[in-house]
């Protein structure tokens, strides 16, 4: 009980701290601490939990609920004021709305709402709190560095870091909150916060297209927003239900409604099509916000609600239809990826087709599924977590966002382009995570609709494309380049090569992972398991060994060769650099990766993801009604 | 034991066999060709003399990713042949092929490169069809298992028919033959240098070149396992679809990468996906 209120209360008031501490090195150290503790907590919080199947806790202080409508009318107004300020008279009629349902909420039931078990903790709780704790820590770490390379480079933007972290603890105390909380109220608050830090964060450079896109990622979460409201507002007028687990519980006995529109919510919190343009969007933000919110947690909320409810969605039309939306925008999302030049874009399009791949198991809620599904969540969190966190190395360093001056990589970069091999293996390679957890996709789907096949199938194929090709321009050599390496402070390098390893270890933890944390869980719900079998993990283990000594192997290998310059049909002009071209005039020798704009284009599969989904979403309600 | 022993021949006659296929196919293609052709055992001539030559490179670690093709190759046919998963064989021969295509790039040469992002798009191409026939194996014998899938009574084929055809299509593909032999080919007729092997020479082509042996009966492998149910029958279809490859290689110009690319893809979603529908949809309804 005391671990996770020390979860959800330090972080806040390490964020009050850091609100008010002007220097720089005092807040680094505040920081520092605060990764390490709340690191440790969140394990502390898994070894006191894990024995148990699940423990409810209770706080019963009415006070709190009326705390946080407080603060949400507080919040609501100061974003009204903005909106009419900025004037994006979409955002100040969502806030209208959504601030109405709420109060009319609490008007009708306000004290009456009396919840038996505030708190829930379960093993997908206690992946959820590992996540958030030991990313946002890492995360939490590396932004000192980071920020005050930013500043350096930025110096039009107003040093307002102590904003930014005091954001950035708060949202882990939200998140904390967030995937702890059994009261749905609570979630909902903590839901907020969530996308307020995200509106925050993104507009944190005050530039107008940060401005811009903080607004639309509000804009896209309210729509969410109000459908948690609505959801919360039904189950308790109908049922008298405003705790999860009974809601859970309840199942498709009472209807399908509350469980449509919080799906919703979850795949506006997860910018599943058609709500992914604020996902895009938010990549102006600096990296490590594009890291924490998302990739690797608050998006992981949306998916992780979604998931709660995955047992209810089993079997059912309803399942199916939410199931497509996610394969959909797994398929659209990693076409789309292949056209992609900005590195934090195709990070970005690659985050949003996973998570449609995890929408895809929650849609399917067969026991496989699921566990397809918690291990996409924790492969996907650590790896894009790691991806991201190189990507804003490259970017500090050698500020450019654009795959192709990653040309070479390995020479100017060394360490960190070997995490980003390994980090971009993670995504898609056998014996990596992620491809174990697209095998046991497959299985479930081969197991309960086939059909939905297609978009596992085709979409890993487009994956496989915008990765490798990123890869290989990272190791291509045409002449070697000045290491710029020295200038990565070293609160930097910690998180990077605990990512890493955590990376290359998992795959060999997974048995573990799987047994212990997992598995565990999906007994609890479904009463049958999926297990990996003895001679699977051995040849996992076996590919694993192989790819590590790769690294190892690279620097005897090849001594003694002859080296020469590549093939330019012997119109060499300068090594392999340049070639004497037309005219006898010295051209130099360019290669470029494949981008096929005109199929894989964002605008052409956008809109066709748009459509697509936007037929199922209604389909969805149509379906939830019925 | 018997898994052991699966492997070892494979390990030790898989490229015994892929040279001579690739012999044979030589002197088929003469034929067609109204020449004599080359010896049976020339590609085993040939491999013995790239692996005397000197070894010459642009980058010194390009070999090894090479190297690691090769392993991945074998790696994939090993398990393939000790009855293993079939979707692990799948990832492993991706993972084989990402290390060449990663070796091509490490090579830092234009026509190198090109022949390594052709031989992306390939991948992306294939492996839909590639995928689905596991699949499709798995809706018909309940498991993933190849040594369950050899072992099936019935044949496969009828279960499969749509899917075999799409099977082969992208079979082209995976032998580098026309109309889908873009990234490299074995023949004359390559219009970037060498595509995807351009820098390599010495011992890691002579690498190049087994591991496509060993690919080459991985691959008629799967071929025989819609067969399986009769072995003479399975062996004999393999073959003669091998050489009808190599026909339609002797007649067929090369396609262009969209064309590889969408049709494949179309073939696959209908053929492939197509069959999956109508197999499932059939069970369901107690009808299979």
């Amino acid at each position: 009980m005391y671990l996770l209120g020390f979860l959800l209360v330090f972080p806040a008031i390490v964020a009050f701290a850091l609100l008010v501490l002007k220097d720089d090195a005092v807040r680094s150290h505040i920081v520092k601490a605060a990764a390490v503790l709340i690191s440790l907590a969140t394990i502390a919080f898994l070894v006191d939990n894990f024995h148990d199947e699940f423990r409810f806790y209770n706080l019963g202080i009415k006070s709190i609920d009326t705390g946080m409508f407080v603060v949400e009318v507080l919040l609501a107004a100061y974003i009204f004021y903005l909106s009419l300020k900025f004037k994006r008279r979409m955002v100040t009629l969502l806030v209208v709305v959504q601030t109405a349902a709420m109060i009319m909420l609490r008007v009708t039931y306000g004290n009456s709402i009396v919840v038996a078990n505030d708190f829930f903790v379960d093993k997908l709780s206690i992946v959820m709190a590992l996540i958030v704790g030991i990313l946002g820590s890492a995360i939490g770490l590396y932004s000192i560095g980071y920020m005050r390379d930013y500043h350096k480079a930025h110096s039009d933007v107003r040093d307002r870091r102590g904003f930014f972290f005091f954001i950035i603890f708060v949202f882990l105390s939200a998140m904390f909150g967030l995937v702890l909380s059994n009261n749905l109220l609570w979630i909902f608050f903590f839901w907020e916060i969530t996308t307020l830090s995200s509106f925050f964060l993104i507009g944190y450079s005050r530039t107008e297209e940060a401005t811009w896109n903080a607004f639309c990622a509000l804009e896209y979460n309210l729509w969410g927003g109000i459908a948690f409201i609505l959801a919360i507002y039904y189950s308790y007028s109908f049922f008298r239900i405003a705790e999860l687990d009974r809601l859970m519980l309840m199942g498709g006995m009472g209807g399908l409604i509350p469980v449509a529109l919080i799906c919703f919510a979850g795949i506006t919190k997860s910018a599943q099509y058609p709500f992914s343009k604020w996902l895009l969007g938010a990549m102006v933000a600096p990296t490590p916000v594009s890291a924490l919110l998302h990739s690797s947690t608050m998006v992981k909320a949306g998916v992780y609600i979604i998931l709660r409810f995955a047992m209810v969605l089993d079997n059912l039309a309803i399942g199916y239809v939410v199931a497509a939306i996610g394969g959909l925008t797994f398929l659209i999302g990693s076409a789309i990826a292949v056209s992609q030049h900005d590195a934090k874009k195709v990070l970005a399009y690659s985050t949003i087709a996973n998570l449609g791949l995890i929408v895809l198991c929650g849609g399917i809620g067969t026991y496989e599924a699921m566990w397809a599904a918690i291990l996409l969540i924790v492969f996907h969190a650590v790896t894009k977590c790691l991806l991201f966190l190189c990507v804003g190395v490259v970017d500090s360093e050698m500020h450019t966002r654009d795959i192709e001056d990653m040309t070479s990589l390995i020479t100017r970069m060394p360490r960190v382009s070997v995490m980003m091999q390994i980090g971009m293996a993670g995504m898609f390679l056998a014996p990596f995570g992620m491809l174990i957890s697209k095998w046991a996709v497959i299985k479930a789907l081969v197991d309960s609709n086939p059909i939905l096949l297609l978009f596992v199938v085709f979409g890993g194929s487009a994956t496989v494309f915008y990765w490798v090709k990123w890869m290989g321009k990272m190791i291509m050599v045409v002449e070697p380049e000045r290491d710029v390496e020295i200038g990565v402070g070293g609160e930097m390098w910690i998180p990077l090569y605990t990512l890493t390893v955590l990376t290359v270890l998992f795959v060999g933890f997974l048995p573990l992972l799987s047994k212990f944390l997992i598995v565990p869980y999906i007994i609890e719900i479904y009463d049958r398991t999926i297990t990996m079998s003895h001679g699977n993990i051995f040849i996992m283990l076996v590919m694993m060994g192989l790819i590590l000594a790769f690294p190892l192997a690279v620097i005897n290998y090849g001594k003694g060769a002859r080296i020469v310059s590549p093939y330019i049909c012997g119109a060499n002009a300068e090594g392999g650099v340049a070639f004497t071209g037309a005219f006898g005039r010295k051209r130099e020798m360019e290669m470029k990766d494949y981008y096929i704009d005109r199929y894989f284009g964002e605008a052409l599969l956008s809109r066709v993801g748009f459509d697509a989904s936007f037929v199922l979403i209604l389909a969805m309600f149509v379906l939830a009604v019925l | 034991m018997k898994v052991f022993l699966a492997i070892s021949l494979y390990i030790v006659l898989a490229p015994v066999i892929g040279g001579i296929l690739s012999g044979l196919d030589r002197i088929f293609s003469a034929r067609l060709q109204g020449r004599v052709g080359p010896p049976v055992f020339q590609p085993f001539y040939d491999v013995a003399k790239l692996l005397s030559k000197e070894t010459v490179v642009v980058r010194r670690s390009q070999g090894l990713y090479i190297l690691y093709y090769l392993i991945f190759v074998m790696f994939a046919g090993g398990l393939f042949f000790a009855g293993r998963n079939l979707l692990i064989v799948v990832f492993a021969l991706t993972l084989a092929d990402v290390f060449l295509v990663l070796g091509a790039h490490k090579a830092s040469s234009s026509y190198s490169f090109i022949g390594a992002q052709r031989e992306l798009i390939q991948i992306m191409s294939y492996e839909p069809a590639l995928l689905f026939t596991a699949i499709g194996m798995y809706l018909v014998t309940g498991s993933f298992y190849v040594s369950e899938m050899a072992s099936f009574g019935r044949p496969i084929i009828v279960y499969l028919p749509a899917m075999f055809l799409a099977f082969i299509y992208v079979q082209a593909i995976k032998f580098r033959k026309s109309p889908f032999d873009l990234s490299t080919s074995h023949h004359a007729h390559q219009e970037l240098v060498k595509g995807v092997t351009t820098e390599f020479s010495g011992k890691t082509l002579a690498m190049i070149e087994i591991a496509h042996w060993y690919e080459t009966v991985l691959v008629l492998g799967i071929v025989y396992l819609f067969f399986g149910f009769n072995a003479w029958l399975a062996a004999a279809v393999a073959l003669c679809e091998f050489f009808a490859i190599v026909m339609i290689d002797n007649v067929i110009a090369r396609a262009r990468l969209e064309f590889t690319f969408f049709s494949s893809w179309i073939v696959a979603l209908i053929f492939g996906m197509g069959n999956i529908i109508v197999l499932s949809g059939l069970s369901k309804m107690g009808l299979i």
